[in-house]
């Protein structure tokens, strides 16, 4: 199979798939300006939850069924729960100044260069060549072709590649949560009670 | 069959920027790292997109590693924004200028 046909359609998509498409990128480009444009950091994360949600619609439209699932599990259930805690625990969900711009034409500026990592970004979509294109690494996806007869083999599939060909990496990443769970733990810790003698009372207001 | 795979690749470029633009834009440190997530996220409905497109499972393992390491980042900015916001009782990056000359 060429190059071409690969980045473009390989078949006609049927109405339907359009459809939850462009419901699913609607949903998606909307939560993302969310959470740009918010003022109230609470309305932000939300909106994170609604292009969270858009993406699982977009990975199981692309049959990756099982990711969809880890997507709402892990992100909207535990990362933005964290988001809203953290915001909640703080006090600091009123709404925020975004009118001053501390910087002098850094907004602009920051647009300019988005425009043009945008546009690099689109023009090598449509000119490179993708070097594993021809050559599977790992294995093809079966019950690639999404549908109701279509073999639900893709979650035995992942998880047999993740305890074989990467579990190196999955052994890694066991490791870098724990590490991040004891990190989380030392920094959110009060610290130590000094004695009173040589806390001063700015000092213990600061800690308070 | 779905969408023809350009247009979700195109859909995750503009994702990826508008989170670029909200971290470059946004003071607020909690605000920011959720741009980064986005731009997280972006990144994974491209590697699901070529996962699709050149029909190799790889890709939608790498997208398990990323929810991983998203989640001990925010786990670990978290504690520092919790940390910080104790001592200084600010969580906008501009007021973190102790160190300017």
């Amino acid at each position: 199979v060429t190059h071409a046909t690969l980045l473009l359609a390989s078949t006609r998509p049927t109405w339907p798939d359009i459809l939850v498409f462009a419901a699913a990128a609607a949903v998606v480009l909307v939560g993302a300006l969310g959470v740009v444009t918010s003022r109230n950091p609470v309305h932000a994360a939300l909106s994170l939850v609604m292009t969270l949600f858009g993406v699982a619609v977009l990975f199981i439209e692309q049959s990756a069924d099982f990711l969809a699932a880890a997507q709402i599990i892990v992100y909207a259930g535990a990362i933005v729960v964290l988001f809203l805690f953290v915001i909640m625990f703080l006090g600091i969900d009123r709404t925020l100044d975004t009118e001053v711009e501390p910087l002098a034409g850094q907004r602009p500026l920051a647009f300019v260069v988005v425009a043009i990592t945008l546009g690099g970004i689109i023009a090598m979509a449509a000119t490179a060549h993708w070097v594993t294109g021809a050559h599977q690494v790992v294995g093809p996806i079966q019950g690639h072709v999404a549908g109701p007869n279509s073999p639900a083999g893709e979650p035995a599939q992942l998880g047999k590649q993740l305890f074989t060909t990467y579990l190196f990496a999955f052994e890694a990443t066991a490791a870098l949560l724990v590490i991040a769970v004891v990190g989380a733990v030392v920094l959110a810790r009060r610290p130590p009670t000094v004695h009173a003698d040589e806390d001063d009372s700015t000092d213990s207001e600061l800690r308070a | 069959m779905s969408v023809a795979g350009a247009w979700y690749l195109g859909l995750a470029a503009i994702v990826f920027s508008i989170g670029a633009v909200g971290l470059l834009v946004r003071r607020n440190v909690l605000i920011m790292l959720m741009c980064i997530e986005l731009m997280l996220n972006a990144a994974n409905l491209t590697f699901v997109t070529f996962a699709r497109m050149l029909n190799d499972i790889g890709g939608q393992v790498l997208v398990l590693f990323v929810l991983v390491v998203a989640a001990a980042e925010v786990v670990v900015g978290l504690g520092i924004v919790v940390t910080n916001y104790r001592r200084r009782a600010t969580t906008t990056a501009d007021d973190l200028d102790s160190l300017k000359g």
